[in-house]
């Protein structure tokens, strides 16, 4: 881009052949929001076009999912709570993502946290709630963040592709959990399904007050504030931008690159493991094959539609979840199979990824078309 | 499974046929994944391009009562799906890995959508050879019979590698996969051939995943594939993109996958789903010992974005 002219060298109030320069402004902050937006617009028309060709009413199937996820107080909170486990399974992605790496294994992080959690309850049995439940919730982070942390560590030192290391470890993480809960933690009294010993009512996680959605939502929400405030405000997050756009910029610069991806790694899977002790101590009530719900891997879809943003993650998350409390009722009114919600969630992933192609193409968006033209 | 009438020796025998068994799919589905990888992109979308094959395969066969048919559908349907990710992935800025996470999802989507009807209708069979008809113990016939897609498979490695190295297009998807300038300056569009070599590694896939539903296990439900479509991503790398490499370590995967099921078998229980996890340890472990933050893979294509 060699002919553009940098906005130093422009008029302070005018922009190119005459905009305000406000304008601009405007057009260069409204392409994060139009294009994310148009490509969901445009793969819900997909969809629609998909069940019509099925010989369904689209009209009808977005009805029901409005109704199904956020029509009423009571769907709202259906949406909520699938929402909770998304945010922190999103930020096993997010973070990471930043630092340029792709890691797709958060369902193992889960698992094990989950795994972790349960075994540190039954172990404290007996002490305070309090200590109790805190000492889970650092059992599930350590959990998690020691499984990630480790695909972070072979990707710095021994160059092993994060992606693929960390999807062989969530493999080896339900392996482990399947072997636990059968065999040392196994409570004898669960018979068809092998769990852990359940928690005492004591230890479990409640209900926010005047919600039927437990607490785990809040501490997701926070989770993901708190990783906005790392990455944008602090030292540390500016220093996993840069290491993100250029790994050998960044080391020529002297930053520590290696504990820098190890340590964001870490906290990546430390919230997913984070999110597997919140399945048990909210949710489940003991370790299972339930854990295994696979949060992860819609985790993954959430970070990428909001584009690995910690704060845009909130509003995906909740997307997410109504659409996945709306399979049920989509599945029950309108007979069709419940997957049609998977079908849908593919459909947006697919075109959301294509619209990145269009950033910085868009002539309304980017100013430096504008001038090009002229 | 009763290996008294033999004893221990029912070990190695369920191993071998539990290999050639378990490891068909993951033969086609890698040396799919290393004609695509050698062109210089990656496909993790093979994982739905299986599930959706087992689907298209078994409804075929049910509705045309041949398994063959089925299997060409499923061949046909895989190209179709390797064929959209080569095509959405010469956009400017679309990240292949990312692309194939969406279309895994979407192909499992749909192949749960429309294979919902099917779950309950028995398909006919892929025919299997029985080589070891010559021998009285049950055990060994077990292990020796061979479906004929594990030999077309085996054929199909052989082939590959000869190719990759004595034929014009062999060496056009290994230019394009080094260097797209190169094959540029060559005359060669990156795109182009690109789009078909994720267009054949798709319907490889989709023939992996024919198997699956047609022949072991041998039917079609929602749980059909253990993620063998990803694995066969780090196959390939573990066999450094060499068709020959593909093949040898699907064995071994499938002998390391027959292991835990073999081990119950004469009694060993213990750990069985620490034995289940065998073949990911395997594969991580040999990651771990081949590889180095020094120098780059042997073998591995200059234009992969896994490796740079």
């Amino acid at each position: 881009m060699a002919d553009t002219v940098s906005s130093a060298d422009a008029p302070a109030l005018l922009g190119a052949k005459g905009y305000p320069a406000a304008l601009e402004g405007i057009a260069r902050r409204a392409e994060a929001f139009v294009i994310p937006l148009g490509a969901l617009v445009v793969g819900m028309a997909l969809f629609s076009l998909f069940i019509a060709l099925v010989g369904k009413s689209p009209v009808l199937l977005y009805e029901t999912m409005w109704r199904g996820g956020f029509g009423s107080w009571f769907s709202i909170q259906n949406s909520l709570s699938r929402a909770a486990p998304l945010l922190l399974a999103a930020l096993c992605v997010a973070l990471p993502a930043r630092l340029g790496l792709v890691v797709i294994g958060g369902e193992g992080a889960i698992v094990l946290g989950g795994v972790s959690a349960a075994a540190m309850g039954v172990a404290l049995s007996g002490a305070p709630s309090f200590i109790v439940i805190v000492a889970m919730g650092v059992a599930g982070l350590a959990a998690g963040g020691i499984w990630i942390g480790a695909v972070g560590a072979l990707r710095h030192y021994r160059a092993i592709n994060e992606t693929i290391s960390s999807l062989l470890m969530a493999y080896i993480a339900i392996a482990l959990m399947n072997q636990l809960v059968e065999g040392p933690l196994r409570d004898p009294a669960s018979l068809n399904k092998p769990s852990t010993q359940p928690l005492a009512n004591i230890y479990r996680i409640g209900n926010i007050p005047g919600m039927e959605v437990h607490w785990g939502l809040a501490v997701g929400v926070v989770a993901c504030v708190l990783s906005w405030v790392l990455i944008e405000k602090t030292r540390w997050g500016f220093a996993a931008r840069i290491a993100g756009g250029n790994v050998r910029a960044a080391q020529v610069q002297g930053l520590a690159v290696g504990p820098l991806i190890v340590g964001f790694t870490a906290l990546a899977g430390g919230f997913a493991g984070l999110a597997g002790m919140l399945e048990v101590a909210a949710v489940q009530g003991s370790a299972n094959g339930s854990l295994a719900a696979s949060y992860g891997y819609t985790g993954i879809f959430v970070a990428f539609l909001a584009r690995h943003n910690p704060l845009a993650i909130i509003p995906v998350a909740i997307l997410l979840g109504g659409i996945d409390a709306s399979g049920g009722l989509i599945q029950r009114r309108m007979d069709l199979p419940d997957a049609a919600v998977l079908v849908l969630q593919g459909m947006l992933f697919i075109v959301i990824l294509l619209s990145e192609t269009l950033y910085g193409r868009v002539k309304a968006f980017n100013p430096d078309l504008w001038r090009r033209a002229s | 499974m009763d290996a008294t009438g033999i004893g221990l020796w029912g070990v190695p025998l369920a191993i071998l046929g539990g290999a050639i068994r378990v490891s068909t799919p993951f033969i086609f589905v890698s040396l799919g994944e290393a004609i695509t990888e050698r062109s210089g992109r990656i496909n993790l979308g093979l994982e739905g391009t299986l599930v959706f094959g087992a689907m298209t395969a078994y409804a075929v066969a049910v509705m045309t009562n041949s398994p063959w048919l089925g299997l060409l559908a499923a061949a046909a349907a895989g190209l179709c799906f390797g064929l959209f990710h080569g095509w959405i992935c010469k956009f400017p800025k679309v990240n292949d890995i990312a692309i194939g996470i969406a279309l895994m999802l979407f192909g499992s989507g749909l192949a749960f959508f429309f294979g919902k009807p099917f779950i309950k209708p028995k398909a006919p069979n892929l025919p299997a050879i029985p080589f070891g008809a010559w021998s009285d113990i049950p055990q060994v016939q077990a292990a020796l019979d061979v479906n004929v897609l594990f030999l077309i498979g085996a054929a199909l490695s052989l082939v590959l590698w000869w190719a990759f190295r004595n034929t014009r297009a062999g060496l056009i998807v290994r230019v394009v996969g080094d260097s797209s300038d190169a094959a540029r300056a060559m005359g060669l569009d990156p795109n182009t051939v690109r789009l078909i070599a994720t267009g054949v590694g798709g319907a490889l896939a989709g023939i992996g995943g024919a198997y699956l539903s047609l022949y072991y296990p041998g039917s079609w439900t929602e749980r059909i594939s253990s993620g063998q479509g990803l694995m066969a991503v780090a196959l390939v790398i573990f066999a450094r993109w060499n068709p020959l490499g593909c093949f040898a370590s699907a064995l071994l995967f499938g002998g390391a996958g027959a292991l835990g099921p073999a081990l119950q078998s004469v009694g060993v229980t213990q750990g069985y789903y620490l034995f289940y996890a065998a073949p990911y340890i395997l594969t991580l472990i040999i990651m771990i010992a081949t590889s180095s933050p020094t120098r780059s893979l042997a073998g591995a294509p200059g234009e992969l974005s896994i490796t740079k």
